[in-house]
């Protein structure tokens, strides 16, 4: 019992470690594309732990209850992502689960910062969950596929039936489902065509507007936690998972890589432009995908 | 007149670990009053790179640590400034951004501005020059990051401590009531005539 408690936060502690290493490399990745040096690696957690050491305010007790469960719903899907094949405790990484669980995130979100009461906020929340409106079809979509294909849910199958090699990796087998993924994994990271949500220029960077102190350290925990899991989401269901833990961060580092890449080039794109974009764009190459999956599977449509 | 001992303003143990973090954490609230918009992009980019240092810019005062206040401040502008300053939370620095925070600079003799920011909030750091080049700024703040590290940078203490103080400056230049221009010859005239008006129409009633 002891033991599992231990485990579930010590692998809670890993995910957000990892998560803000990630976005230490990500900023100086990013600044090498403005041909800049950038801030040095650890940059995120001093971020972390400065904002946790100043004062913040509370509007609201919701705002506060608001802000931990959106954490709490990430880390919560984060314990059924098989990290390589670890994971905290006895599962099949249910791919339903981590589904239903990764819009508390969200939701906590906009519970919490539209009881600080103020209009950019809730803007900024309006377009978050419009954006999660726009991205859900893709990627429930490609899930489909998955499921046609290898008559699973559990994400520890979909990583298993992956191993024979390289060549059996769904990116080689499922090309737009890839690019489908792709797309939607850039507007649940809130990267470049689809950031209409923090928009700083814009809307003062939308629901983090009234955020300080230590909100805002859960607000970058929160990012973290969401960046190893929906990086996570993409190399097990496309990139062969991993044997180890090492080799499945490093895919996932790659997969961000490239999501820092495509943000660094790409503009942004107003709020129904980019749900139309996910909708259609994105949608229609998973739904093809689903075509072909459902076609190989029996012989006809 | 101001109330700072040296009890009153030293950190604890566990205040100093904490000031090493926020010492190399800086997010700024840049309030450009005027100057100072041109000389801060290339401070922030690819030329000069703030971000080095872990500086960076911040939408809104809740987030940010220091409050750049750039070029002269006019009395409407103050009272903006001292608006922003206290919606952000503690710890919380000001770096006064060319001459005219210090000292009103080509703008010392005007009516509209005021002369020392000082006197109306705690600057903690200021930047000499009209304007300071980037280099200058980010000597600054290199300079500001060593002032917190060793807990010296303590002007929140100071406004907590003299509230009164800051609070009864603000309201002589905010809450002025009496025209700012003196009245010179002609107005004084004007003024004769408009009442020599009244009481000949009062007496013709």
């Amino acid at each position: 019992m002891l033991l599992s408690v231990v485990k579930v936060l010590g692998h809670a502690f890993f995910v957000m470690a990892v998560g803000l290493l990630f976005m230490g490399i990500g900023r100086r990745f990013s600044a090498r594309f403005h041909r800049r040096y950038g801030p040095p690696v650890w940059q995120s957690y001093i971020d972390v732990i400065k904002c946790f050491s100043r004062k913040s305010i509370s509007h609201h007790w919701i705002m506060d209850m608001g802000s931990v469960m959106g954490l709490a719903g990430l880390v919560a899907a984060a314990m059924f992502l098989p990290v390589g094949r670890y994971l905290p405790f006895q599962s099949t990484g249910p791919i339903i689960v981590i589904l239903y669980l990764m819009p508390i995130g969200y939701l906590g979100m906009a519970m919490g910062v539209s009881a600080s009461g103020n209009p950019l906020a809730s803007i900024g929340i309006g377009r978050a969950l419009t954006l999660m409106l726009g991205y859900e079809v893709p990627f429930a979509t490609i899930v489909l596929c998955m499921i046609a294909a290898f008559n699973s849910t559990s994400l520890v199958a979909l990583g298993q039936a992956q191993q024979a090699g390289f060549l059996s990796w769904n990116i080689i087998t499922m090309p737009f489902g890839f690019v489908a993924g792709i797309i939607a994994l850039q507007a649940m990271l809130a990267e470049k065509p689809f950031d209409t949500m923090i928009a700083p220029s814009e809307i003062a960077s939308g629901p983090m507007v009234e955020l300080s102190g230590k909100f805002l350290g859960l607000a970058f925990l929160q990012h973290s936690v969401g960046i190893f899991i929906e990086t996570g989401l993409i190399v097990t269901l496309f990139l062969g998972g991993g044997p180890g833990i090492g080799l499945f961060i490093l895919k996932q580092f790659l997969v961000y890589m490239l999501s820092l890449a495509i943000n660094a080039i790409f503009a942004r794109y107003r709020v129904e432009q980019a749900t139309k974009f996910l909708w259609f764009t994105a949608g229609g190459l998973a739904f093809i995908q689903l075509v072909i999956n459902m076609y190989l599977r029996s012989g006809t449509i | 007149m101001l109330k700072v001992s040296r009890e009153e303003i030293l950190d604890g143990k566990f205040e100093r670990v904490l000031n090493f973090f926020r010492s190399r954490s800086l997010w700024m609230l840049y309030y450009c009053t005027g100057c100072g918009a041109v000389e801060l992009p290339p401070t922030m980019t690819s030329r000069f790179d703030m971000e080095r240092f872990g500086i960076g810019p911040m939408a809104t005062p809740r987030q940010a640590d220091i409050l750049l206040v750039t070029g002269y401040v006019s009395v409407k502008t103050l009272k903006r400034i001292v608006r922003s300053y206290e919606q952000m939370p503690e710890p919380k620095w000001v770096v006064g951004f060319g001459s005219c925070p210090v000292n009103g600079g080509i703008y010392w003799k005007s009516y509209a501005t005021i002369n020392q920011l000082d006197r109306y909030i705690p600057v903690d750091l200021s930047l000499n020059g009209c304007m300071p080049r980037p280099q200058a700024v980010i000597d600054g703040f290199v300079n500001l990051m060593e002032m917190i590290k060793k807990g010296e940078a303590v002007g929140y203490k100071k406004y907590r401590l003299n509230y009164e103080w800051y609070k009864r400056n603000q309201a002589e230049v905010l809450e002025r009531t009496e025209p700012v221009l003196r009245p010179g010859i002609a107005s004084v005239a004007k003024a004769q005539e408009t009442k020599k008006k009244i009481s000949i129409v009062e007496g013709v009633k």
